[in-house]
């Protein structure tokens, strides 16, 4: 039955009385309201429940709350300052480089896939920050998108990646390579 | 807009801070993170607009749009948001009237008490069909203001000038007077008949209207801070699931429980059984109970061996007596044909496929007996208000609907189905209940796009101009009846009655070509012993320019002409020609009559490109794929999209831009992989493996064109460029390998089949 358990999520404690064996994306948006990590297939293959647990982007729909005893769960939420943590900034920014760069290329349409897509690109640029597009399309993989994003998903991952090395390094960014190409609107 | 005003998650329009102090535990998204920041959302202060049952009278300004005293203003839009941006759009319409700008506009969720009837937000239609009444009232509210505001600087109307809501008298020089709109008419009813009188800006006047401001709700999206349907609780309420067979049945039998073991979930205590005819449901305190208690209930069903199996669909379809109806005809097909230089017959098929939202639909339901209120995301508020209030054995004024945003829709997916069963879980368990589908039953129980097969015949002279065309198409219509509603009440099932979007398509089929000799029939196969089935983002339209365009493709083919410079031979209209034009020219396209002998190499991977025009039953598509088949292993993959939209007036460029790229991706998606599958019983297509979409490592790139017109009325953008691309792929096959695939998705068994053939 349930008993009280602890966790440890965006850097907080929270106990819970939930059984065990609840997949912790139960308790992430019931007992604790939170709204990044949200019910997609309960099955582990679309993404929609993504959350970093010590760093590494795992599904919470199949993970039982009593498997993160101990570790350190991060949600959108959490992510930047999960982030500033890891940057070693003195204060936590208001929305992840990835986030930013999801803004600037207008990327989102229904959005609802976008927790995972952020969580997924931010576990990659914190392992590997100047992906190729094959790393991108590889890292980002197990994560659908009904709407069709993914090209500026890629182009606002590799917008991200730029933007944190000028931030790391004072320099400016090289030119991006787009995966949707512009084309010129035709006034006629 | 400061989120305080906001009072829109709370039902019956409470003001937030007493729900609060009310005190559910679990009131949506007021989180350990902070108070959701939901100024897209405004909402007005006063508790008034709301208080009674809609639809507001569509002839009073007040309706359309109030101005706060903060010189903001709130549009009462009639259409939904579904990701597509028309919220933004719509309130780039309404600022441009009001000479607002796009920080000083918002507007409110759908809610049958607060926001107009404009019909449901079908057909991407939101712009073609919503602005007109949104701009006419914005204009007819800023010439009350400006009489306003001449009154209060004493002068005449003529001399005003507006800018950002403020008012001054012009060709003053120096200081002079103003006044802004919130002044004048501050949080207060205009009170004013909505005549549809005032001028409306000439197109050279606009400032906002065809520019590129960002869509109001990607902030939000991205931070985590959207609320979104999935997100609501109500104070109270209990968590429910549905318990069904897995994978629908045939649509005419349903499912009948056969034995029901209530102790099966004993060992959750928290959670029970609720059950009306052959609904049956779960509801518990907890989520994971509900789930859990789904899960473990033992339950038989009897469900009769009715369904043809997805294998052999297209030929018991074709076996039905059908009933005909000629959509077209024009001239003498067979003449023609008998007379003709070329001639090309193709018989094509395409699957029913899933609307597959990302995040299956979910509803909230707070049933009493003598009022409802009721959460979920239709696509139109007032259609699922009366669907409901029938089933809940109440009038329409004593259910309320609210439309949150939930994952994107696509069309008629089970949104209607879980709110009706939301509705009766609540009912049944006399407490407000959320209830959350599962991925098996959003795919499994959906309203399926519906199968078709296409035959085609079409003839050309010896200068390659089209003299004959000839469609004939079978499907089923939709299903008028939800699950929900069958299952409980035993409602039975029916078809929805015949429409455009339902029948051969005649922009489609041919319409776009100039040809004197045309025939489109179409054969309506009874609906019963097939699939449930509703509207699929391009109704059946794919499947029409998958048989269509290749059937071109083929003429071209024995022609010997290029495929865009044949369609370029049989179009007059300057609206196909533009689209056709622009991808023609974005893709860089070589004229060269195909398929070029060097494509035909024995190379194990050979690339073709194609080029298609379609669209559904407005505006213009046009459409280049460039493709790559191995032989071998008969894996297609799609490298590179270019599709072009003709929509009239663009409100805003960038988000067809954004609809154009998505429509690519998905209608890639829609021709490699994804097909129902069902045996004679179920449906067996559950989840994202048993129904693939594309993911990121086959995406292709993709080069969106918006052709803007700024002479013509603005239509659809959200799903027109689909049947091109359709079309353009399965001619980038033919291309590549000199072989017609007559049947979708591209499959590598299918590919590998139709190579063999060859």
């Amino acid at each position: 039955m349930a008993g009280e358990i602890k966790i440890r999520v965006n850097e907080q404690v929270h106990s819970v009385a939930a059984d065990p064996d609840t997949p912790l994306l139960y308790v992430l948006i019931n007992d604790l309201q939170l709204q990044g990590p949200r019910f997609g297939c309960g099955l582990a293959q679309c993404g929609s429940c993504s959350v970093l647990l010590d760093g590494e982007e795992i599904r919470s729909c199949v993970t039982p709350v009593s498997a993160v005893v101990g570790k350190s769960v991060t949600t959108l939420e959490g992510l930047p300052a999960w982030y500033a943590k890891q940057k070693k900034l003195a204060k936590a920014p208001e929305l992840h480089p990835v986030q930013q760069a999801l803004i600037d290329e207008q990327a989102v349409q229904c959005g609802y896939c976008f927790n995972g897509m952020i969580i997924q690109a931010a576990d990659l640029l914190s392992k590997t920050p100047h992906p190729t597009e094959t790393q991108i399309r590889t890292a980002m993989n197990g994560h659908l998108c009904r709407c069709g994003t993914y090209p500026r998903v890629i182009k606002a991952i590799q917008r991200a990646s730029h933007a944190m090395s000028a931030a790391a390094e004072n320099a400016g960014p090289d030119e991006l390579i787009a995966r949707e190409i512009p084309a010129a609107e035709v006034i006629r | 807009m400061s989120a305080a005003k906001h009072s829109f998650l709370v039902p019956h329009a409470l003001p937030r801070r007493e729900f609060l102090k009310a005190g559910g535990a679990l009131v949506i998204g007021f989180s350990s993170a902070g108070a959701i920041s939901d100024a897209l959302f405004a909402q007005e202060s006063a508790a008034a607009r709301g208080a009674t049952a809609g639809p507001p009278d569509p002839k009073q300004i007040d309706t359309w749009l109030a101005i706060h005293s903060d010189n903001t203003a709130t549009v009462y839009i009639g259409y939904v948001e579904l990701g597509q941006g028309s919220t933004t759009s719509l309130l780039q319409i309404s600022a441009e009237e009001l000479d607002l700008d796009m920080s000083q506009v918002g507007t409110v969720r759908l809610d049958t008490n607060i926001t107009p009837n404009q019909g449901g937000t079908y057909s991407s239609s939101s712009i073609a069909r919503g602005s007109p009444a949104i701009r006419t009232a914005a204009a007819e509210a800023r010439q009350a203001l400006l009489q306003m505001a001449s009154k209060k600087l004493g002068a005449p109307v003529e001399r005003l000038i507006v800018s950002k809501g403020v008012v001054t008298v012009g060709g003053m020089g120096g200081e002079s007077a103003s006044v802004t709109y919130g002044e004048l008419i501050g949080d207060k009813q205009f009170n004013l008949a909505f005549t549809g009188s005032a001028p409306v800006k000439p197109v050279s006047d606009y400032k906002l209207v065809g520019t590129r401001p960002p869509r109001n709700d990607i902030p939000d999206k991205v931070s985590g801070k959207y609320v979104y349907l999935q997100h609501l609780r109500l104070p109270g309420m209990l968590h429910g699931r549905v318990v069904r067979p897995r994978g629908q049945t045939a649509y005419g039998s349903g499912a009948k429980v056969v034995t029901l073991d209530e102790s099966s979930i004993a060992h959750i205590p928290s959670a029970r059984v609720v059950r009306r005819g052959d609904f049956v449901g779960v509801v518990a305190e907890r989520e994971w109970d509900a789930v859990r208690a789904a899960r473990d209930l033992k339950i038989t069903w009897d469900i009769p061996p009715a369904l043809p199996t997805s294998e052999s669909v297209y030929d018991a379809m074709r076996a039905e007596t059908t009933r005909d109806r000629v959509v077209l005809q024009r001239g003498d097909v067979d003449a023609a044909v008998r007379d003709a230089a070329h001639i090309a017959t193709g018989h094509y098929r395409g699957p029913y496929q899933a609307h597959a939202p990302f995040g299956p639909n979910g509803a909230l339901a707070d049933v009493k007996s003598d009022s409802a209120l009721v959460i979920c995301s239709t696509q139109d508020v007032y259609a699922t208000r009366n669907a409901l209030a029938g089933i809940l054995g109440l009038k329409p004024q004593q259910v309320r609907v609210q439309y949150y945003e939930g994952s994107g829709t696509y069309g008629h997916s089970c949104y209607d189905d879980v709110a009706q069963a939301a509705a009766i879980l609540s009912q049944l368990a006399g407490k407000p209940v959320r209830l959350q589908f599962m991925r098996w039953d959003e795919h499994g129980w959906d309203l399926y796009g519906p199968a078709h097969v296409g035959e085609v015949r079409a003839a050309a002279d010896a200068n390659g101009k089209i003299v004959a065309y000839q469609y004939d198409g079978w499907h089923h219509n939709w299903s008028a009846v939800e699950t929900s509603a069958q299952l409980a009440l035993g409602t039975t099932a029916a078809e929805w009655p015949d429409g455009a979007a339902q029948m051969v398509n005649p922009s489609d089929c041919g319409g776009m070509y100039d040809i004197a000799n045309a025939k489109l029939v179409n054969h309506h196969v009874p609906g019963m012993n097939y699939l449930r089935a509703a509207w699929l983002r391009s109704p059946l339209d794919l499947s029409f320019s998958f048989a269509s365009e290749q059937t071109i493709d083929e003429l071209a083919r024995q022609a010997g002409i290029d495929a865009y410079e044949f369609r370029k031979r049989n179009i007059t209209s300057d609206r196909w020609m533009g689209v056709l034009d622009a991808v023609a020219k974005a893709s860089k396209w070589d004229v060269t009559p195909l398929p070029p002998a060097s494509k035909l190499s024995k190379e194990k991977i050979v690339t073709g490109r194609g080029i298609g025009l379609g669209t559904h039953l407005t505006s213009y598509g046009g459409a280049v794929a460039e493709i790559e088949v191995n032989k071998e292993t008969g894996k297609v993959r799609v490298k590179r999209m270019y599709g072009a939209i003709d929509a009239g007036l663009a409100v805003n460029p960038a988000f067809i831009e954004n609809q154009i790229s998505g429509q690519l991706v998905q209608t890639a998606s829609r021709m490699l992989l994804e097909e129902v599958k069902f045996n004679k019983t179920n449906v067996t297509s559950l989840d994202w493996n048993s129904y693939p979409i594309l993911r990121f490592e086959e995406c292709p790139e993709v080069v969106p064109i918006v052709v803007q017109r700024l002479d013509q009325k603005s239509t659809g953008a959200g799903e027109e460029v689909m049947a091109a691309a359709a079309g353009a792929i399965a001619c980038a096959f033919f291309d590549a390998t000199g072989v017609h695939i007559t049947e979708f998705p591209l499959t590598p068994k299918r590919v590998l089949a139709a190579l063999g053939s060859g």
